[in-house]
């Protein structure tokens, strides 16, 4: 079982949590029209071996969306941040 | 009473105080205190305890631990009964009743034995090569199997269900320590005394490991007593005994059971059998010791051939001497103790060394004692009918394995063998951790990987009682360190006298397989005992082409069986090695899983079962339901009043009474499980419009309006009514199982892509009771509840809601119709809500009202043609459901792009219909598949019948379906095939909305 270091409630069982996906997809702006970018973000992922950033919903807690560093080959945790902070920065 | 005719008179760690008897396949078993159930069988001379897996040859106790693969039994009777219990580890207790399995007639006469014919019959692949290719088919499969299950099996499970309770306990430490041997021990104590919260699980009921086997008053004694007080007395220190780690996870989090009542006849009132304990740690120590591996020989498997080990355990503990004429076979110098020991309790003693040159050391001492040494030999084979009587030795070379052909027969009841030792590296292996070769021990030991896993003791390769307690205080204050203790440790609490420096580390003879003079390989020697996999079949195997260690372990099953190859796995591996005359190392290695030792489903399940598997939401009004007779049914997690019976009534009268009275007088059903998300802020409208395929910006304070959300994909998500009570505030409902998908999709949505809009998103279906009024008097029915509410359908039209008070209680009403009635739906806080409804239907009841059920609703609903669970089952489109018409086209929403797709917008997709049964006598099912009249019935038909009811206002059954090219068939008649039960009901095709289409009776 992971465990995840939520920046809201702190360190937490995996169980509390539900898995999000890939976090290195942007979606595409709502304006957005092509079928073919639609269907990439939806549908296609990369399968990486080691570091990858993916969301993690911290449902039975905050319910904050995490970024979270997990390396897919040892799951190890690395940092993890809001998702709305992240989305933030990268604006910003 | 029996005799305990190997129990020696004295000596043992055993309670002669507590004497007692227990029944082994009803045969009487006298035991003392401290006893397993193996060592009281062997101190009653019960010899043969099991049949094997396979060739159900008989076996005796092979181990003294939890690598035991021969004495699995069935402990306990009825509905407690546990089958492969290993005989090994169940502690004895008073009244113990436990039976051995899979033997017919019986243990001592198995007719399955009897022409060994089995050995022939099942070789290695046996189930690949006789139920694959051509003419092995599925049929010949199924024709065999129960003969073979019958013939090769183990234990079988009590069919009633447990009456024992267990449980599951969180527990978070700094320092989890496996295993309370000498290096646990001395982990333990370096870690507690730095000040780190320890755990310490010991799977014995007593701490010390190796040293119990060690004879009474041994130098560890002393030290294990002091250390044992020492450990007591430091509150940060936990000590679980009879607690097994059997799983090393992710995280550092470790699984263990402690068997808590198992030793005992019956559990303490109030206590577990087991306990599940889910460890959280930041580092642990690994000293789960080592386990002795057997040679191979043929016939290596009579009861009577057993680890040196287990002899001595069995000797020095439990007071058991197990042969009085003992040959013991070793490679290495750990055995020498053992065969010492037995000579002088008054056996008879042969030692047979692989080694040519055995230390004078080693030797000079055993010869004193009147041991036969003979060095440079090998046991060629065991000898005896059902057990141990003799066996034959011969001069072995050890470059070839081959022994010479002079050879010489020895009187025995008792062959103690010792291949070597492997470390016990389970959980390090489980926790990503590579085993790594080391020639000088002859051993696998941790190589790199699991740096919070820190190895001592034997499982580190350091064997002496001196290395082994140094490892293990260094192993102790590492993993308290690294958890971030750094209080002082002081020195190693040393044993007194001479710390060996380990007998099972000087250069060991490695050897598997003792070969025939001939070069050839032993019949009957079996590698796995558990599995009856012969080095036979392992050679097949290789013959075979299966030459990774990973397919030979599939395609021979070495290593599979609920021991998990304690004894076998480093066997099989060095058997290999030699087939590709490669070294050891490379032919690899397994990989382990949890559990390290079986663990019962019940321990892991602990209270999570029945009622207690998932909590069951209950409505604000659930009390006054029950009071008046609802059934309930299971909906998305909610208990909902399915119909309120009359005397008689089934399901299918109910609803057809209910939903009748509704169209003819008023009705009351309880909408609370429908999921509400308040969703405010100055953006709150910007989302709707965002999420929802219509437009809700439009939307003005104190209306309503439907909405439809689709997924990002393009399919139909969910739908509902939002109400907006402020400009920034608007009441959103969702269906019932859908509503906290739409929670959380909102919030991802708001978190990541829309970060920019200012709205906040929160549930609050529980705050909110909900009822649905509905039926041609609902109006006079609530202007009656709420005096003063101006209701009059020109101030409140449909699709408009009001505030209002009803008992004192401040409630919404929102005009909306889900019946096709007249129908409002009241809001209220849900801890008022039984006493609202109870007004309601005061209210109602000069008017004839009725409380309805889910069913009747059904009924309703599928007669309006409205969306159900079963049309947007999340594979339908906003064009499947005849929903595009809602589609605000000038603005882009969730989905919107990926919904228009060409292939979803193929007009032969299935598309909602409404069915009418031509026969008002034939019901229509759900699920039914659709054929045009006259196609073949064949394939998935044309679509299917998603829900179906009968129809109070049509008199006959109706329908809505998925039909292709849906309502382009206008008119024609198709069939309802239901292949499971075969029936077809002739239907014709028609718009969805079966009743009142005009909409006359929700807009009165």
């Amino acid at each position: 079982m992971l465990r995840i270091q939520c920046p809201v409630c702190g360190t937490r069982d995996e169980t509390e949590f539900t898995y999000g996906g890939d976090a290195t997809l942007v979606r595409p702006a709502d304006e957005e029209s092509d079928i073919d970018t639609w269907f990439e973000y939806v549908f296609l992922r990369s399968n990486p071996r080691g570091p990858h950033r993916e969301y993690w919903h911290h449902v039975e807690g905050c319910r904050q969306l995490l970024i979270v560093e997990r390396n897919t080959l040892t799951h190890e945790i690395g940092a993890v941040r809001l998702a709305r902070d992240a989305k933030r920065g990268n604006d910003s | 009473v029996s005799k305990q005719e190997n129990r020696l008179s004295q000596g043992g760690r055993i309670d002669r105080a507590a004497s007692f008897t227990m029944r082994f396949d009803g045969r009487e078993v006298r035991a003392f205190g401290g006893d397993t159930l193996a060592s009281a069988l062997l101190g009653n001379g019960v010899r043969v305890v099991a049949r094997s897996f396979k060739y159900h040859r008989p076996r005796g106790v092979f181990a003294a631990g939890v690598e035991e693969p021969n004495a699995l039994v069935r402990l306990r009777e009825g509905a407690r009964a546990e089958p492969n219990s290993r005989a090994t580890t169940i502690e004895a207790y008073p009244g113990l009743r436990a039976a051995s399995q899979n033997a017919w007639p019986s243990l001592r006469f198995d007719v399955a034995a009897l022409s060994g014919a089995l050995q022939r019959l099942l070789p290695a692949g046996f189930y690949y090569k006789t139920f694959i290719g051509p003419g092995a088919g599925i049929g010949w499969w199924m024709f065999c199997e129960s003969f073979i299950r019958r013939a090769a099996g183990r234990g079988r499970a009590a069919v009633a269900s447990d009456p024992d309770v267990y449980e599951k306990v969180n527990a978070f430490c700094d320092v989890l320590v496996v295993g309370g041997g000498r290096a646990g021990l001395a982990a333990a104590l370096a870690a507690g005394r730095a000040g780190a919260r320890v755990v310490l699980a010991e799977q014995d009921f007593a701490l010390g490991g190796s040293l119990l086997a060690c004879p009474p008053g041994s130098e560890g004694d002393a030290w294990l007593a002091a250390v044992e007080g020492e450990l007591h007395a430091i509150a940060n220190v936990r000590i679980l005994l009879r607690s097994t780690v059997f799983g090393a996870y992710d995280g550092e989090i470790y699984g263990v059971v402690e068997r808590v009542s198992d030793h005992l006849a019956a559990a303490p009132e109030h206590q577990p059998r087991q306990r599940y304990w889910i460890v959280r740690t930041k580092s642990a120590v690994l000293a789960a010791g080592a386990i002795e591996q057997p040679l191979v020989f043929t016939d290596n498997d009579l009861p009577g051939v057993m680890l040196a080990t287990a002899a001595r355990s069995y000797l020095n503990r439990h007071a058991v001497r197990c042969g009085s004429r003992v040959v013991v076979f070793t490679g290495n110098d750990a055995a020498y103790v053992l065969a010492s020991e037995l000579a002088l309790a008054g056996a008879a003693v042969a030692l047979v060394d692989l080694r040519r040159n055995v230390p004078e050391a080693l030797a000079r001492p055993a010869r004193r004692s009147g041991i036969d040494v003979v060095a440079g030999h090998a046991v060629v084979r065991a000898h005896g009918g059902q057990t141990l009587e003799a066996v034959t030795i011969a001069p072995i070379d050890l470059a070839t394995g081959r022994v010479a052909t002079a050879t010489r027969r020895i009187t025995c009841d008792l062959l103690a063998t010792s291949g070597g030792f492997a470390p016990t590296l389970h959980l390090f292996s489980q926790r990503g951790g590579k085993p790594r070769y080391d020639a000088a021990l002859g051993s696998f030991v941790a190589g790199v990987g699991a740096p919070a896993l820190l190895c001592a003791g034997s499982s580190a390769g350091r064997d002496g009682l001196g290395e082994a307690i140094r490892s293990g205080f260094a192993a102790g204050t590492a993993a308290a360190r690294r958890a971030g203790r750094e209080g002082g440790t002081g020195y190693a609490p040393e044993p007194p006298g001479e710390a060996d420096a380990g007998s099972w580390s000087r250069e060991p003879a490695v050897l598997t397989v003792v070969r025939r003079a001939d070069g050839s390989l032993p019949a009957k020697a079996f590698i796995d005992l558990e599995h009856d996999v012969t080095c036979a079949d392992v050679e097949l195997a290789h013959r075979e082409g299966y030459v990774s260690i990973e397919h030979l372990k599939r395609y021979t099953t070495i290593g599979m069986g609920s021991d998990q190859g304690k004894t076998s796995n480093v066997n099989a591996l060095s058997r290999l090695a030699a087939l590709r005359g490669v070294a050891i190392p490379d032919v690899g290695t397994t990989t382990f899983r949890p559990p390290y030792t079986p663990i019962p489903f019940g321990t892991l399940v602990g209270r999570v079962q029945g009622r207690h598997f998932r909590p069951i939401r209950r409505s604000p009004m659930h009390a006054w339901h029950a009071r008046h007779g609802a059934v309930f049914i299971e909906a998305g997690g909610w208990l909902r009043p399915w119909y309120y019976p009359r005397e008689g009534e089934g399901a299918r009268e109910a609803a057809i009474r209910e939903a009748g009275q509704v169209r003819s007088t008023a009705g009351l059903v309880d909408v609370s499980s429908l999921g509400k998300i308040a969703v405010e802020g100055p953006h709150a409208a910007q989302l709707l419009d965002r999420v929802y395929v219509n437009g809700f910006a439009s939307l003005k304070v104190g209306e309503l309006r439907y909405g439809v959300m689709l997924r990002e994909d393009g399919f139909v998500f969910d739908d509902g009514v939002t109400a907006r009570l402020a400009a920034t505030q608007f009441f959103m409902t969702t269906t019932t199982g859908n509503a906290d998908k739409v929670l959380a999709f909102l919030e991802r949505l708001l978190q990541t892509a829309w970060t920019e809009l200012e709205v906040h998103v929160t549930s609050v279906t529980d705050q909110w009771g909900a009822i649905a009024v509905a039926g041609p008097h609902a109006r006079r029915l609530l202007a009656a509840a709420c005096v003063g509410t101006d209701l009059a359908a020109a101030s409140l039209p449909n699709m408009r809601w009001r505030e209002a008070s009803i008992a004192g209680v401040p409630a919404r009403i929102h005009r909306m119709s889900y019946s096709g009635e007249l129908a409002y739906e009241v809001y209220v806080p849900s801890g008022h809500a039984e006493l609202v409804w109870e007004a309601l239907m005061a209210a109602g009841n000069p008017l004839g009202v009725l409380a309805y059920g889910t069913e009747a609703m059904g009924t309703l609903r599928i007669e309006k043609g409205h969306l159900g669970a079963a049309e947007i089952d999340g594979r339908t489109t906003l064009r499947d459901l005849a929903l595009d018409r809602l589609v605000r086209a000038t603005k882009p929403c969730v989905g919107s792009v990926l919904r228009r797709r060409p292939l979803l917008e193929d007009p032969q997709r299935p598309s909602l219909v409404g069915l009418v049964a031509l026969d008002p006598a034939r019901p229509i099912k759900a699920g039914s598949l659709l054929f045009a009249a006259g196609a073949p019935i064949a394939g998935h038909g044309e679509g299917h019948v998603t829900s179906a009811t009968y129809s109070p206002a049509l008199g006959t059954h109706i329908a809505l379906a998925l039909l292709a090219r849906g309502l382009a068939r206008r008119g024609e008649v198709v069939r309802c095939v239901d292949l499971l039960d075969d029936t077809t009901v002739e239907v014709r095709v028609g718009e969805p909305c079966a009743f009142d289409r005009e909409g006359v009776r929700q807009h009165a």
